[in-house]
């Protein structure tokens, strides 16, 4: 499969075309005449006469003659020529950040960009302000946080990643690549111990977010660890305050659902009143779904054991109406998969009740 | 029940209801030829991808021969480059994303001997790394998307065998996350491109055993909101190329029918522009060939016989698929 693009990533719209671009003037530091900050198209520049431009292929056939802008073309038509020739040469690097500064998706021109950065050993100090303003510009982009890995790496100096990281996280909470370049530097250069209070700090902000949610799992999988007691009934208190804050919160649901899984829901002591106490303030169809993975993990835990058959039958009667209550009240819209929930529950544990064969949805199958 | 301030999007009386193939096949035949001249241009370091996305949905709506064959046998042959890669489009380097597209392309047009197909090999090969991921090219970038381009590409070409497999599985499930989703990289957010691309790997390699099907059934089948279009992480507004990673996943892990699929269908064909032909990833907003592809794939995922049926795992006709033999696991 192809790109996997962020929703309302980079604009494939028609983009605003800068009038005036001061910054190229600075590149040649050429005297432009009276006015330092008029572009002039690389064609009519003198000191790229040498150069052939390169147009647009678009295969051997094209079908169509395509209209560029005429900026777009200009620049474009010379970054070919360019590469064509190889030329590394500081007329290169400059040009290519007007390429950039076109189409910052354009992948092979961070390439060259990147190769030339080398072979002219370039001030990757300039660099990182360079890709700092880019990325502020065009935070939604694979090939700009690509880049600015590369020169932490280059420079092997990660000290401005976690503040600059915090910035963009600060316009958008949940920027996918913003999220990935944290953990690739925290992991790398071991700069774990802030990071926890961090998290807490974005969910005071938005309780609901569940990039910092996924971060906190990982900062504490990576430190402390999931298997000290003390640590777990830290994060359930956390989890049911920020529950209380907003009981229709997925994410905090599945991060509790996903530290206690694998150690047994039921076997936290005091979790299933607390739940059940919730219940009758902070309701959600999250809640319930919670409630009944307690009530499976309970009725896992008691199966078959002597003394516990009545309480096994009640508990097994709780749950299915759990499946009931979602299906046909309060989470309509996925009732297929609470039947199926019920239907599975039932086939497990209710060995002795009436005959359950009951129609199943043709394409349905029974989980294990 | 308190109700939530959930993010979503409401579906307006008067938006499309009926599916307009017609429309959307006149979109993607002048596709690039239009005055929409600077969006084409900027989408250039994505061409590749970009014909497989017209192609593709121009077969499932059975309206190929509209296309032009023989001048993008020629474009994929001017695009693959010493190193065996292939690259978005003409002076462009090569990259893992745009070789799949070009195979893809390649096994619509039953044309695999336009390009070299040993050096293909050799080089998804060699982008696998020590731990068993994938680069994207020679600069590096890790991510589970190239895990799936590189498997994805190889069984096409019937070469899996050359890869590390078991490594690459490693790899691939130790981005697996406490949810039972998948992200980019160990310890990423679950995210439904990204989990698509790992179902979709573990279904080649034919290691779906590995999930958790009931817990990752129900992470996907809580990306869909009450307007019944899906999103693609938790309190994400729906777009309609998640209703295609979401629900090719689904099918995948073989509980499709937990998605509310009236609902999911409406959504999908209120993406739809009546006027310009073609799908945006919303209601209202402005069309592509990308969301296109995969609303009338997703359709097809929920049966519309309008178009043809369209394999879950690689979005390509299945009948393009059976030719090539090749017939990636499902779940039950």
């Amino acid at each position: 499969m192809s790109t996997v693009e962020e929703p309302s990533s980079e604009p494939l719209g028609v983009k605003e075309q800068k009038e005036l671009d001061a910054e190229v003037g600075d590149h040649f530091g050429d005297n432009y005449g009276a006015d330092p900050t008029r572009y002039i198209l690389y064609r009519d520049r003198k000191e790229w006469a040498d150069l052939e431009p390169v147009p647009q292929d678009d295969g051997p056939n094209p079908v169509v003659k395509i209209a560029y802008s005429d900026k777009f073309a200009d620049v474009y038509d010379y970054f070919r020529a360019l590469l064509k020739k190889d030329e590394k040469s500081e007329r290169a690097f400059a040009l290519t950040a007007d390429a950039i500064d076109l189409n910052a998706a354009n992948y092979t021109v961070w390439h060259y960009r990147r190769v030339l950065l080398q072979a002219l050993s370039k001030d990757l100090r300039e660099e990182m302000k360079y890709i700092t303003n880019i990325i502020e510009e065009q935070p939604k982009n694979y090939q700009v946080w690509h880049h600015r890995r590369m020169v932490v790496e280059w420079l092997n100096d990660p000290s401005a990643e976690l503040q600059f990281i915090a910035d963009v996280l600060s316009q958008d909470a949940k920027n996918y690549h913003a999220w990935q370049h944290r953990q690739w530097v925290i992991q790398e250069y071991k700069l774990w111990d802030n990071e926890l209070d961090f998290v807490e700090n974005l969910l005071d902000e938005d309780v609901r977010n569940n990039s910092a949610w996924n971060q906190r799992h990982f900062v504490i999988s990576h430190t402390t660890g999931f298997s000290d007691p003390a640590i777990v009934q830290r994060e359930i208190q956390y989890c049911l305050n920020q529950i209380r804050k907003a009981p229709h919160n997925e994410s905090a649901w599945n991060y509790l659902k996903g530290m206690l899984q694998d150690r047994g829901l039921s076997s936290q002591p005091g979790l299933l009143e607390k739940i059940l106490e919730l219940k009758e303030t902070h309701c959600s169809p999250y809640l319930l779904a919670f409630l009944f993975d307690c009530y499976e993990d309970a009725l896992e835990s008691s199966f078959q054991k002597e003394n516990l058959e009545q309480e096994h039958k009640e508990t097994l009667k709780k749950a299915l109406e759990i499946c009931e209550l979602l299906a046909q009240e309060k989470d309509t819209i996925r009732k297929e998969y609470w039947q199926f929930l019920g239907r599975s529950l039932k086939n497990k544990y209710g060995g002795d009740g009436p005959s359950n064969e009951e129609t199943k949805p043709a394409d349905t199958q029974e989980a294990s | 029940m308190m109700s939530a301030q959930l993010k979503d999007v409401i579906i307006k009386p008067d938006a499309p209801s009926s599916l307009l193939l017609d429309k959307h096949a006149d979109y993607i035949a002048a596709y690039g030829s239009k005055k929409d001249d600077y969006e084409y241009t900027l989408s250039e370091y994505l061409r590749m991808s970009g014909v497989y996305w017209g192609l593709t949905v121009m077969d499932l709506m059975d309206q190929l021969q509209r296309m032009n064959r023989q001048e993008i046998i020629d474009f994929i042959k001017a695009c693959q480059h010493e190193c065996g890669g292939i690259s978005a489009s003409i002076g462009h380097d090569p990259h893992l994303l745009y070789t799949l597209s070009a195979v893809q392309i390649l096994c619509l047009y039953d044309s695999l001997d336009a390009i070299d197909v040993d050096k293909v090999v050799e080089y998804v090969k060699g982008l696998q790394q020590d731990d068993g991921s994938f680069a994207g090219d020679k600069w590096g970038e890790i991510d589970t998307r190239f895990s799936f381009c590189a498997v994805a590409t190889l069984a096409l070409l019937g070469k899996m065998d050359t890869i590390n497999v078991d490594k690459a599985v490693e790899f691939v499930l130790s981005c697996m996350n406490f949810d039972g989703g998948f992200g980019c990289r160990p310890g990423s957010e679950s995210h439904a491109g990204q989990i698509y691309c790992c179902t979709g790997f573990l279904s080649l390699t034919g290691q779906l055993h590995q999930l958790n099907a009931d817990l990752l059934g129900w992470w996907l089948c809580e990306r869909q909101l009450p307007s019944g279009g899906l999103n693609g992480r938790p309190e994400k507004l729906p777009d309609v190329c998640y209703s295609w990673w979401v629900l090719a996943s689904l099918k995948i892990i073989g509980r499709i029918h937990w998605i509310d699929k009236a609902k999911l269908q409406r959504f999908i064909l209120a993406c739809q522009d009546e006027e310009t032909g073609g799908f945006a990833d919303r209601p209202g907003d402005m069309v592509d060939p990308f969301h296109t592809l995969f609303g009338v794939a997703g359709l097809s995922l929920l049966g519309d016989e309008a178009i043809k049926p369209v394999n879950p795992v690689l979005c390509m006709p299945e009948d393009v698929l059976q030719r090539v033999g090749l017939q990636p696991d499902l779940l039950s």
